[in-house]
């Protein structure tokens, strides 16, 4: 780590703290909510909520980092996992939707009916 | 200005700037440019997370989103034909809307950020695989273990979804 903490000569901006990473997150988890909220594709839908998780993340990470507490570490080791089986199970619930409807696209999956 | 605050300006640019690719991307609105642009984002994550010392969480990053997420996003998108999708008109006031209202959610979020005195106490922790793996088996245990059964749980689940005539 030595090499990372050589110094360099540049325009002077403010030591990156906590709140930089924060705002790295909450900027990445608005993404996320506007990928939900403008974009109608499922799939698309779907990585937006990816996205959401891992704004998440980032921000346990930081947490974690800057309060000497490894549990947030943890936290996100259980937020991981359990976003890979929420997305094996979403994606089955995809597959066999198209298989059903032929279409990817939420303005058609308006009725609860197959 | 420390080379790691440079490398963190850089990994956030990206991981931001991906991330906005993932959903307004303005050349193309193929779910699979999407994608490839959700890796990128998860790749300069685990940068991320290697600034911050959690370097256990940056491999596992990259192996579980970046490997194994993304590739079953990727065939789940080769497997449905979404040719027909990318001739949607976009509706400009709807997504108007939307995106005005995210926009005051940032706003909030930036501002409490940037007003709240965080208290500065220097990082010395690492996370290092044996530090986190200590904790996963001792204090963290049962959660664990409830875990593993989640995944048996999905896994199953998915196997009955997928299956040719689904009832």
């Amino acid at each position: 780590m030595n090499l990372l903490a050589a110094s360099v000569d540049l325009p002077s901006l403010p030591p990156v703290g906590l709140q930089h990473y924060l705002a790295v997150s909450a900027i990445l988890f608005c993404l996320g909510v506007l990928g939900v909220l403008v974009r109608r594709n499922i799939l698309v839908m779907y990585m937006s909520l990816e996205l959401m998780l891992n704004a998440s993340n980032l921000a346990l990470v930081a947490f974690s980092r800057f309060n000497n507490n490894l549990n947030g570490q943890v936290m996100v080791f259980f937020i991981i996992t359990v976003a890979a089986a929420e997305v094996a199970v979403g994606l089955a619930l995809i597959v066999a939707l198209y298989r059903k409807r032929q279409t990817a696209h939420v303005e058609d999956l308006t009725t609860m009916k197959l | 200005m420390a080379l790691s605050d440079i490398f963190f300006y850089l990994f956030a640019a990206l991981t931001l700037f991906c991330g906005l690719m993932v959903v307004a991307n303005p050349l193309s609105r193929n779910p699979v440019t999407s994608a490839i642009f959700l890796v990128l984002t998860i790749v300069s994550m685990s940068g991320l997370f290697v600034l911050l010392h959690a370097f256990f969480l940056a491999a596992v990053q990259i192996l579980v989103y970046a490997g194994a997420v993304m590739v079953l996003f990727l065939f789940v998108i080769m497997l449905l034909d979404l040719k027909e999708e990318e001739r949607r008109k976009f509706k400009v006031i709807s997504a108007g809307i939307g995106a005005l209202a995210v926009f005051g959610t940032a706003a909030i979020f930036l501002k409490s950020i940037g007003t709240t005195q965080w208290k500065g106490a220097a990082p010395t922790i690492e996370g290092s695989t044996v530090a986190l793996g200590k904790l996963l088996f001792d204090k963290f245990l049962l959660p664990f273990e409830i875990v593993s059964v989640l995944l048996l749980v999905a896994m199953i689940g998915v196997i009955l979804l997928s299956r040719k005539e689904l009832k």
